[in-house]
């Protein structure tokens, strides 16, 4: 089944991008590791814009070190200052780890960081230096999360460390959640503590970028992935991998974190989706029954069957809705998932990414009646979204923060979800996994569209 | 706690007034890895030109430079929007290999078919000053092809500061003057208002007491902008720049092509707006009306804010607050407002002050005061602590600093919505930091050895 195709003139440039660029998702993930600053090797500008970004956020403190290029730089290579700007994080923050993201920049240029990071490890006592390669222009912030992941995982688990012996103390399970909320984050850990498993959460910048209210100053705020979980990730008894997307690339023979260590440690690989609305759950669930011998916990039971219970109470509020999905394609195929389940029909799906699985994986998530339906967009901007949108009549539209211009001139609601929220607090809040956040999400979504109703209404019923 | 170290290199960038004697050091690029708050050239010049509303701004570059820019600037127009559109040639890696002028020229063709805008900038982002793109040659093919005008803005990230930005940004302005201008005659009793960026709204006000005054502003450069707008503006008389300087540069190339003076002012704080006021009075001298209709204007505003301002400054007085801006110009106007709200400051700083600014800031702050120029976030919280501030006035990347803290912050940089200036913008400004300090959350928060609360401290 080929979905239907866009019918709009193409441009050359881009027009409010639905992506950011790549270093970006690599600085989110070392925020994601215990006592790690991300430095960018490159200009100050793209460290600035991007701290201000996540800030916008997290509205928390977001500290990323840049290599600070100047004309002479450009011209004669970046190395000491990248060896400056180590030295000089080192003296600031005593990190444990530094994750060394490229630029545009220092990738065009052609800066060898490998080389020139060879021999520095001394000069920085015990800090351990990550590198990751992330031109912008050959991705989006997503391969950038992905780029940094994987990078940690090779860094941190040479292939020299692997004994035989290893194997009977195998008994942790790996889990790369990929890009998801804080609050997400939070639960998955909660449902891994509930089972009884031991495990491993790579990034986790759940408490870093959300952390209480300080005491005294933390120059690296608590939390994130402790590096010495990282290193015995090659003693897990299996990798789990979210992201439908992700998956796709590995199966094309991409690499990830959890392929590396299924390649170098043997370590089984489970990839899925990631968990949004109850059959995707379910999913997760039954794995990771498997992967733990362990039945899942009444308390998700309860979850589960309150949730369907709301889905019935409010059946009739979104049945035949129609709705635009946009953001990173991982989410947007999980989320197309989770509104077809609940009959509202996902008339666009969009994404700033191009991965060029986008529809392979939407036409493995929806059920063939529903896809026909359904128009599915890579590469795309907010402008030519808005444009194949109004053909479309959406009800809603739900992604980022940055859809609201979209949704404004469309006339129609956004029910924000994903990454960035800039206009609203709590973004980093919002829970989109498993039952409890697919309770949310649907409430949310039917509120909103009952608070539509109610508001376009002449008479204003109080009673709905 | 260890206790938070300052990088050797930066020491000299760091003064106590009453302990230091040396000269502060500044105009010096980032020290790598000293998480600098500064952004970078095109940075400068996007804010600069960014309010032009009728006109194109095409960021030529890899995406994220658009993405991180897109509509996050409080500049209102009264007309079209254009800026609020985020364009970028979003180079892909064979543009990179390959050269992007065929892209650059082929979206701007497109866009300006498009969007019909009045003028087009083009602004050169790290990557291009690299892969040598002929920027210039492009913008002159299409404005040729389009007949509008077609900007290069020279904005190359890593070419210097956010002040160098301003420049490249000046220059563009000034071409867009120069290239069109025809011998129309002087407008009398004219301005043109430099640096005023319509944020919230305030281009709005100041252009209210000018009218007020009998003075016509030919242009604002740029807020509420427009691109006809702009190229009259060799007609005005005088030239009143306000900012740090960012206009300063075409404030002096005007002066040199056209002969138009120009004075430095600021909007901020009432004494501040009130000398600006009484300087373009008093520039037209010839025509005292104009002075008497100022201190009419500016008697009857004052008479309006004095009460409010009284009340909350009550709960005010004796409060310590931290400033950190961009440009070190409006940390004086920030000084003087906040003494008049009984406040003092024990913190200053920015990221782009010069020699002469430093030592102006070193007269007017009360001893004991923190100087610091290009700081970090490091710096900024063992400085904010070490002084107890109430009150932090910042941007966004200031604010977890002071909010993790126990700090009340005010926003004072151009992603802001609410309008600072003139005599109605202290009223605001100081409902602002009223609200923020007074706030009961203060009570809650754990750093009670450092207890915020008006409530429990006077
Ligand atoms: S140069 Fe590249 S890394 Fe820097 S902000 Fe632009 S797109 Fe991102
Ligand atoms: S690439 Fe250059 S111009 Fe763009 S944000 Fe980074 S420093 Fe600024």
């Amino acid at each position: 089944m080929i979905p239907k195709k866009i019918k709009t003139i193409p441009y050359t440039a881009t027009r409010n991008a639905c992506k950011m660029c790549t270093p970006l998702g690599a600085a989110l993930v070392f925020h994601g590791i215990e006592g790690t600053i991300p430095l960018l090797h490159g200009s100050q500008g793209c460290s600035t814009y991007m701290r201000r970004y996540l800030i916008s956020h997290f509205r928390e403190p977001v500290d990323i070190a840049s290599s600070n290029f100047s004309e002479d730089t450009a011209i004669f290579g970046g190395g000491d200052n990248l060896r400056l700007a180590i030295e000089n994080v080192t003296r600031q923050y005593f990190p444990a780890m530094i994750g060394i993201a490229t630029t545009c920049l220092s990738e065009t240029i052609g800066d060898d960081v490998p080389m020139i990071l060879n021999g520095m490890d001394n000069a920085v006592d015990d800090t351990i230096l990550v590198h990751v390669s992330t031109p912008s222009y050959t991705g989006t912030h997503v391969d950038g999360f992905h780029g940094a992941v994987h990078a940690v995982v090779e860094r941190c688990n040479p292939l020299t460390g692997k004994t035989k012996d290893d194997l009977k103390t195998r008994k942790k399970i790996n889990i790369f959640p990929g890009m998801l909320s804080n609050e997400d984050i939070r639960h998955i850990k909660e449902i891994f503590t509930d089972l009884n498993t031991e495990f491993t959460i790579l990034p986790d910048y759940s408490e870093r970028l959300e952390g209480p209210s300080w005491e005294d100053y933390q120059a690296i705020q608590k939390g994130g992935t402790p590096v010495r979980e990282i290193k015995t990730m090659n003693l897990a008894t299996a990798s789990m991998e979210l992201g439908s997307i992700l998956a796709g690339t590995v199966n094309q023979g991409g690499e990830s974190a959890g392929s590396l260590l299924k390649e170098r440690f043997d370590i089984p690989l489970v990839s899925l989706g990631f968990p949004i609305g109850v059959k995707a759950t379910d999913l997760f669930f039954s794995h990771l029954e498997q992967l733990t011998a362990t039945a899942m916990p009444e308390k998700y039971k309860c979850q589960r069957g309150r949730l369907i219970d709301a889905y019935v109470d409010g059946n009739k509020y979104v049945s035949k809705r129609r709705a635009v999905v946009y953001g990173e394609e991982d989410f947007v195929v999980a989320m197309a998932g989770f509104l077809a389940e609940v009959g509202i029909i996902p008339v666009l799906c969009a994404s700033g990414g191009k991965s060029g699985l986008l529809e392979k994986a939407l036409e493995e998530t929806l059920a063939p009646n529903i896809l026909k339906q359904v128009t599915v967009h890579q590469g795309m901007d907010f402008t030519r979204m808005e444009q194949a949108a109004r053909d479309l009549n959406p009800d809603f539209v739900i992604g980022n923060s940055k859809g609201y211009t979209m949704s404004r001139h469309l006339n129609v609601p956004l029910v924000r979800v994903g990454f960035p929220i800039h206009d609203r607090i709590g973004g980093q809040r919002i829970l989109h996994i498993g039952y409890k956040g697919a309770q949310e999400l649907f409430d949310t979504i039917v509120n909103t569209l009952l608070q539509r109703r109610q508001d376009t209404s002449k008479t204003g019923y109080a009673y709905m | 706690m260890e206790p938070i170290s300052v990088l050797e290199d930066r020491k000299n960038q760091i003064y106590r007034k009453g302990q230091d004697s040396f000269d502060i050091s500044c105009e010096k690029k980032s020290l790598a890895g000293a998480v600098s708050q500064r952004a970078c050239v095109f940075c400068g010049s996007r804010v600069v030109l960014y309010p032009i509303a009728d006109a194109l701004h095409l960021i030529h570059g890899p995406i994220g430079c658009a993405s991180y820019t897109w509509d996050i600037r409080g500049a209102l127009s009264s007309g079209p929007e254009l800026h609020r559109m985020s364009f970028s040639t979003d180079l892909s890696e064979t543009d990179i290999v390959f050269g992007g002028e065929k892209k650059l020229e082929q979206a701007l063709v497109e866009l300006i078919a498009e969007y019909e805008p009045k003028a087009a900038f083009v602004y050169c982002t790290c990557i291009v000053g690299i892969i040598g793109d002929d920027v210039e040659a492009v913008c002159k093919k299409v404005a040729a092809k389009t007949h509008i005008p077609v900007l290069p803005v020279h904005s190359e990230g890593f070419k210097g500061t956010k002040k160098d930005g301003y420049k490249a940004a000046c220059d563009a302005l000034f071409k867009l003057i120069d290239q069109n201008r025809k011998p129309e005659k002087q407008i009398p009793l004219s301005i043109n208002i430099l640096g005023e960026f319509n944020i919230g709204g305030e281009t709005w006000i100041i252009k209210e007491y000018y009218r007020r005054m009998g003075i016509e502003v030919v242009a604002v450069m740029t807020g509420d902008g427009r691109v006809e707008e702009v190229q009259s503006a060799h007609r005005a008389c005088l030239n009143v720049v306000q900012c740090s300087g960012s206009l300063t540069y075409l404030a002096k190339d005007m002066e040199k092509a056209y002969g138009i003076p120009f004075i430095r002012v600021s909007y901020f704080g009432i004494e501040d707006t009130s000398d600006a006021l009484y300087d373009v009075a008093a520039f037209f001298e010839d025509t005292p009306e104009i002075m008497e209709r100022t201190k009419t204007l500016v008697q009857e505003e004052v008479k309006t804010i004095l009460p409010e301002l009284s009340a909350l400054r009550k709960d005010l007085t004796g409060k310590r607050a931290a400033i950190y801006v961009g440009g070190a110009f409006k940390a004086f106007s920030l000084i003087k407002a906040l003494k008049h709200l009984g406040m003092a400051e024990v913190l200053v700083g920015s990221q782009t002050g010069n020699k002469d600014d430093y030592a102006l800031l070193r007269e007017m702050c009360d001893p004991g005061t923190v100087i610091l120029d290009d700081a970090n976030p490091l710096e900024l919280a063992k400085y904010v602590m070490e002084k107890d501030a109430h009150l932090f006035i910042g941007g966004v990347k200031e604010r977890p600093i002071a909010y993790k803290l126990g700090i009340g912050f005010c926003d004072h940089n151009h992603e802001r919505k609410i309008p600072l200036v003139g005599f109605e913008g202290m009223v605001n400004f100081a409902r602002e930091v009223h609200e923020t300090v007074t706030s009961p959350i203060w009570d809650l928060v754990p750093r009670k050895s450092f207890n915020r609360a008006i409530s429990k401290k006077g």
